[in-house]
């Protein structure tokens, strides 16, 4: 059941000079309620760019979004992006639980049971304790998990994510993959992932669509396949990993710059 | 309270002290401190004084609190629309280095002898720095951030109150901080022009009268006046901007 869908979606930009650059070229797809979908591209091909159109964020050039059948003009309801720069995103002035509160709040008047909402979403992305501390307080890796309960608080249809884990060290990183996909299962939201790191990618997802340089178009469509629930140890060491990211990757770097 | 500084200043007073008593001369424009001391108490106790103290303190609380609202509100508003800001740019740019003193003949054709008139070159002289900080504050925040209000569905209007007004706070807080002393000195300085009450008036009537120990009785209440509200704005500002204290010593921006 699609609950989202990308038509014909493209992007360009006026540079400086006048002339103006296809960010995004003619992409189509849909995402299909409750799944966990991947767009791999190498840096600068535009996902971004993808995603804020998407998010309604940007406007596109050509093209429409339809969330649940309904096209997207603005920002759309049952829509939450997660951004990459966490540190950019948060609210310093509240502290952990009331950034969180705000993903309650931001849809209208609190439900009256906000404060424990809240507090559960807390203790569901593990920051058990933390509820009074401001986000500069905490690491990377907390404070966009902070950004995920708040994103969550807001009960997206579907989350968009744009490449979140970018910016925390790579340990940190596998922990919250490994959250985010207890999350998935325990809420059922449908999330649209964006990130460049294939392994990543394949490691969260149901299905993977890859992205060519600019301008960037779907390149390839993969189904993922590997069994649920996804083990670090176990699932990245499993045989078929390894072929679907040779697949992903043979599919990328031939069109990749080469600069050394 | 530093040990160092306090000895600084009690050397001072000696220095006065000493001096004053010396020479009668001197002793005239520049009464020994023990003698201005004694006469602050009189008036204390005579509650002259303390009229005149808060008659200074209403006009300063109605002047600079009335500045902070319109300032804040206004600039607020010309630092999130970009139209406005291109429309009123210019305007601010040419009245803003104008000391602020030159407005009172202005503010007497218009608004006549009195508080009114004191409020209002209070109002005018503190908004300036309040209301460019303010305009600074909301046109630096990150897009990332009205993005993410975005995101969750909200408004202009509401990421303005919600998420620009409190990411901004740290520099309307340096406006409201440096328009303090700004308002206490066009208040005092329009009380002398003005006449009537205020410590002003009575700093420059005691002159006029050459009581002197008088007239640094008043200097010394309006000094100590500036003094207590200061530290009452440092501690405020503790108190609200906790948060954003814990970011800079960490390093954060």
């Amino acid at each position: 059941m699609p609950i989202l869908q990308v038509e014909n979606l493209s992007k360009s930009y006026r540079q400086a000079g006048g002339e103006s650059t296809l960010a995004i070229e003619n992409i189509s797809f849909t995402v299909n309620e409750g799944e966990f979908l991947s767009l791999v591209g190498p840096s600068g091909c535009g996902k971004t760019t993808l995603l804020m159109s998407i998010a309604g964020l940007i406007a596109p050039s050509a093209g429409r979004v339809a969330v649940k059948g309904a096209e997207v003009a603005g920002p759309p309801r049952d829509l939450v992006l997660v951004f990459q720069e966490y540190n950019k995103s948060l609210f310093a002035w509240r502290t952990v639980l009331g950034n969180v509160l705000f993903g309650l709040e931001a849809k209208g008047r609190p439900p009256l049971d906000a404060e424990a909402k809240g507090r559960w979403l807390i203790r569901l992305v593990g920051l058990e304790g933390f509820e009074r501390h401001y986000p500069w307080e905490l690491s990377g890796g907390m404070q966009q998990r902070v950004a995920i309960a708040r994103a969550l608080a807001y009960e997206p249809e579907v989350l968009l994510m744009d490449e979140p884990f970018g910016s925390v060290d790579a340990m940190t990183r596998l922990e919250l993959e490994d959250g985010l996909l207890k999350l998935w299962k325990e809420l059922g939201t449908t999330i649209l992932f964006v990130t460049h790191d294939i392994e990543e990618a394949i490691y969260l997802s149901d299905r993977i669509h890859v992205l060519g340089p600019r301008p960037s178009s779907i390149i390839h469509t993969l189904d993922v396949g590997l069994e649920r629930p996804r083990k670090q140890m176990t699932t990245r060491a499993d045989a078929n990993f390894m072929k679907l990211r040779n697949e992903i990757y043979r599919r990328i770097a031939p069109r990749l710059p080469s600069g050394w | 309270m530093n040990l160092s500084g306090v000895a600084v200043l009690a050397a001072l007073l000696l220095l006065w002290e000493l001096s004053s008593r010396s020479s009668p001369n001197l002793r005239s424009y520049f009464p020994p401190p023990s003698e201005v001391t004694f006469v602050l108490f009189r008036l204390a106790f005579a509650r002259e004084i303390l009229g005149h103290l808060t008659k200074t303190l209403e006009r300063f609380l109605g002047g600079y609190l009335l500045a902070a609202a319109i300032a804040v509100s206004l600039g607020a508003c010309l630092g999130y629309f970009r139209t406005a800001h291109s429309l009123f740019g210019l305007l601010i740019e040419l009245l803003r280095p104008m000391p602020s003193v030159a407005i009172i003949p202005v503010a007497i054709l218009l608004l006549g002898i009195g508080d009114a008139m004191i409020v209002g070159v209070t109002v005018y002289a503190c908004a300036w720095p309040i209301l460019i900080n303010t305009i600074d504050g909301v046109r630096s925040i990150d897009r990332t951030l009205v993005d993410t209000g975005r995101t969750f569905g909200l408004g202009r209007w509401r990421i303005l109150r919600e998420i620009a007004l409190p990411a901004a706070a740290p520099y309307i807080a340096t406006g409201l901080r440096v328009s303090l002393p700004i308002a206490l000195i066009l208040v005092t300085t329009s009380e002398m022009v003005v006449g009537g009450s205020g410590l002003g008036y009575f700093i420059l009537d005691e002159e006029r009268s050459f009581r002197t120990k008088e007239m640094y009785a008043g200097i010394v209440v309006v000094a100590l006046l500036g003094y207590g509200l200061n530290r009452l704005f440092i501690a405020l500002e503790k108190r609200v901007m906790a948060w954003h204290r814990g970011m800079t010593a960490k390093g954060v921006s």
